[in-house]
């Protein structure tokens, strides 16, 4: 870090961290070619399915492609690539990896369907799906920690409101009023949070660890008490309908991953332009960013940094409350123990790979997604690679993202500092 | 200007000016013993009430006083003293035994001989004592990571990890006589924990990775990998996902015969909380990381090499965290199986805030946590009330220990004169 003011010594490292890294990449198209050609045959090919059934998009014929001559081309891109940044340097670093991952991960397709089919848009479809309460929690990071509060305590909202959500969907016998109580819990919840870390100054850390254990606690705790004797009466909601919008449901491929989704997908990804928007083109926005960066001068010029703090974690907590929503009506219909699963955590990795804004963040929880939902499809093809080092691949992509390779993640400047008035 | 020391008037109004609030800090007293005991103790009080409340408000029978309550209005009152009575009083029977039952079994065994009435009766007691054991491992293991400002949220994937390879060497290795088996097992199990918690230490120290981040992404390649271990290269004959049994060569000695499980991993327990205290307290190492803890810019411009200093802490912090499931396979379930470490991570944080990260507070906490989740089991039985009120007290206790503001305005405590100790700071940074 040190480095960047002296400019001499930063482009001699620079220019041997560009030299390194296109060497690995040179070194990672000839592995490909190593790990994945030997056990193909000649003729092989590979099937990928572009329909999906029950869809309404216009049919188009299936990917048909062959296994050698793919493997081959996908490397050559990677080896490629490598050299082109050796020799000249790629700007985009985030294009640069992009590709990349792209070619290994369409390699690594490739000769695992052999010689079978697979039904590629299936699986970008179940992507999306599964990154959805992966992106809510990351947009709940978003707005909060861009305010400079820290909440970790998402994991925790998102099982409270899975379960409000539910109990209330079922005895009022309206989904919609079910969602409504899920993020009115979720804005509730993280209410204490920022009451406790605004007003009592607790660790913004510590007072997220406290709803976690606690929402652990009374979710199941409730859960073992009454929805496990009176499930059909209290935890038996039913999910919602998948909607298909009209005309654009037709576009081949676009359409059965984008739209042919139930309503939390499409308030997931309505959420995350509002939040761009607003927090980039409106003075809110500005104000909120302000609030994170430099509190104190915030408050110089008459914003009120408390008041910025207190609606953006309570608005954020009603986002992480969505996300909760999609856990039981979004998915299965009924609560079940601990049904989060660690999804909370990951939205504040994808929110920190994404760099704390809203786009990145969504991106960074379709890879999750993608990852998730690649190694369900993989334990069905059976690959002699085991699912579980595939399911690893995020969580190593976050902390490789972590260490600066791929470009810095930088956090709001006075992130996780409580601000006292002067 | 020097503040004169023993005026606390004087300390009090000029502290905000001397020290201002360090971003992301959480504060705790650290003065005489009575005080420092003084907050926890009320956040154990009021978060056992506010159980209380809960135990009430999903009662059965207080529903049904309420439904009378026209008729009979002290009814209501009656009830939820007996629900609460029921529950908390299950809680005491499960999880240290009932007195009269240990004078009872006593008296047989001095008159008999026959000790069977009296293993019988002091069971819950040592088996508290049995479920307190890896807390104070864990706990250990976060409260030396506090002290460095470092947040080792990993305490479950380490405990994983290193139970995987305590475990490991227990049943792989046979033949080993007992005195060399189980300390090879001890230091498998150790560094397997410790190579899971230096990998975020080497990315905190090297990149500013923040560990909260990578301890959390630890955690889930340790259960992927754990999963794969057990279905595959570690899975015993069978078809259940579960590791062979260890040679009795490696177990922790037990002190009674089954099904007392209480061993020696608790004695172990104690003796590394004794090693953490002087390691923190009594070596230059333990000055230099509280240094760095307290604020890494002064002690980087003192001379403390502050990189060295994560690593090494995050690492023996990994290494402590693999003890406790370390000690869990040696000395109770001689096997691993999936799920093994599910909750020890958050209650081992909860372990080091309430016991402020000092070795005694933590193996105190351990111990009340310990006789808590031992005795809710029987509470469960007993009074149908289910186990996760634990966690619903655990909950609060730690945001009212977290808060002292909250309990010192709740019981009307004035302010002392705190020392400051970071817990976390933001992300990398």
């Amino acid at each position: 870090m040190a480095a960047e003011t002296l400019s001499l010594p930063a482009t001699e490292a620079a220019q041997r961290k560009r030299l390194l890294i296109g060497a690995l990449l040179i070194a990672l198209g000839l592995g490909m070619i190593l790990l994945f050609l030997p056990d193909s045959e000649a003729e092989q090919t590979a099937k990928f399915g572009m329909n999906l059934v029950g869809s309404a998009a216009i049919k188009i014929p299936d990917l048909v492609v062959p296994v050698q001559a793919s493997l081959y081309i996908l490397s050559l891109v990677v080896v490629f690539v490598g050299a082109f940044h050796m020799a000249r340097g790629v700007r985009s670093s985030g294009a640069l990896f992009g590709i990349v991952a792209l070619a290994f991960v369409g390699a690594f397709l490739v000769w695992a369907t052999k010689g079978k089919s697979f039904s590629l848009i299936g699986m970008l479809s179940s992507s999306l799906v599964r990154a959805t309460p992966i992106a809510l929690a990351a947009l709940c990071g978003v707005i909060s920690e861009r305010a400079a509060v820290v909440n970790i305590g998402i994991e925790g909202i998102m099982l409270i409101s899975a379960q409000a959500a539910v109990v209330a969907a079922t005895v009022t016998k309206s989904l919609g009023l079910g969602m409504l109580i899920g993020i009115l819990m979720g804005g509730l919840i993280a209410a204490i949070h920022a009451f406790l870390v605004i007003r009592f100054k607790v660790d913004q850390i510590v007072s997220g660890v406290a709803i976690n254990i606690f929402a652990a606690g009374i979710t199941s705790f409730i859960s073992s008490k009454y929805l496990q004797e009176q499930g059909d009466l209290l935890n038996n909601s039913g999910t919602f309908p998948i909607i298909q919008i009209p005309l654009l449901s037709r576009i081949p491929i676009l359409g059965p991953i984008f739209f042919e989704n139930n309503i939390v997908v499409y308030l997931m990804m309505l959420i995350v332009i509002v939040m761009h928007i607003v927090l980039y083109y409106t003075p809110w926005g500005l104000r909120t960013r302000a609030v994170g960066e430099h509190p104190k001068a915030a408050d110089t010029l008459g914003v009120n940094v408390f008041f910025v703090r207190y609606v953006n974690v309570i608005v954020g907590g009603m986002i992480a409350g969505l996300g909760g929503v999609y856990f039981t009506l979004g998915s299965v219909g009924r609560f079940d123990e601990i049904m989060t699963a660690g999804k909370g955590f990951i939205g504040l990795a994808a929110m920190i790979s994404g760099n704390w804004n809203p786009i990145g963040a969504f991106l960074a929880s379709l890879i999750f997604g993608f990852a998730d939902s690649l190694q369900v499809k993989m334990q069905i093809l059976a690959t002699p690679i085991p699912w579980q080092f595939l399911a690893m691949a995020p969580y190593l992509i976050t902390m490789v993202v972590l260490t600066g390779v791929i470009g810095r993640a930088i956090p709001p400047a006075a992130d996780g500092q409580p601000y006292e008035k002067q | 200007m020097a503040t004169p020391p023993n005026s606390q008037e004087t300390r009090n109004a000029a502290s905000p000016a001397a020290s201002p609030p360090r971003p992301g800090v959480a504060r705790y007293v650290s003065g005489s013993a009575a005080q420092a005991l003084l907050v926890p103790v009320l956040a154990v009080f009021v978060g056992l009430l506010l159980g209380g409340v809960v135990i009430a408000a999903t009662d059965a029978g207080v529903a049904a006083a309420f439904r009378a309550f026209s008729a009979d209005p002290g009814g209501v009152f009656r009830a939820i003293w007996q629900a609460v009575v029921k529950g908390y009083g299950a809680l005491f029977y499960g999880s240290i035994g009932s007195p009269r039952e240990m004078l009872d079994g006593y008296r047989i065994y001095l008159e008999t001989g026959d000790n069977k009435a009296l293993l019988k009766a002091i069971y819950p007691f040592t088996e508290s004592l049995t479920t307190a054991t890896p807390y104070i491992f864990a706990g250990l293991a976060v409260a030396l990571g506090f002290r460095c400002g470092l947040f080792n949220i990993g305490a479950e994937g380490q405990f994983f990890i290193g139970a995987l390879g305590a475990a490991f060497v227990g049943y792989s290795i046979s033949g080993l006589p007992a005195f060399l088996h189980l300390p090879l097992a001890l230091l498998g199990g150790a560094l397997a924990g410790a190579v899971w918690g230096a990998v975020p230490g080497y990315l905190k120290a090297r990149f500013g990775a923040h560990e909260v981040v990578n301890t959390i992404m630890m955690n889930w390649i340790a259960f992927r990998l754990s999963d794969w271990l057990l279905t595959g290269p570690m899975q015993a004959a069978g078809f259940r996902p579960v590791t062979p049994n260890i040679k009795m060569t490696a177990a922790l000695p037990r002190f009674f015969e089954d099904p007392l499980r209480f061993n020696w991993g608790f004695i172990l327990a104690l003796v590394m909380a004794y090693v953490v205290y002087w390691l923190l307290f009594k070596t230059t190492i333990g000055f230099e990381i509280r240094a760095v803890g307290a604020n890494p810019d002064g002690a980087k411009y003192a001379g403390i090499n502050v990189v060295r200093n994560f690593v090494l802490v995050m690492t023996l912090s990994g290494a402590l965290a693999g003890l406790a499931g370390t000690a869990q396979v040696l000395g109770v379930d001689h096997w691993v199986g999936q799920g093994f470490s599910a909750g020890y991570g958050f209650d081992s944080i909860a372990l080091a805030l309430l016991g402020k990260s000092h070795p005694l507070g933590v193996v105190l906490a351990a111990l009340l946590f310990g006789f808590l989740r031992s005795g809710a089991t029987r509470m469960q039985s007993l009074a149908g009330i289910p186990i996760d009120i634990i966690s619903i007290i655990q909950g609060l206790v730690i945001i009212f220990v977290a808060a002292p503001a909250l309990i010192r305005w709740l019981f009307r405590i004035p302010v002392p004169t705190a020392e400051e100790t970071v817990l976390t700071r933001g992300w990398g940074k």
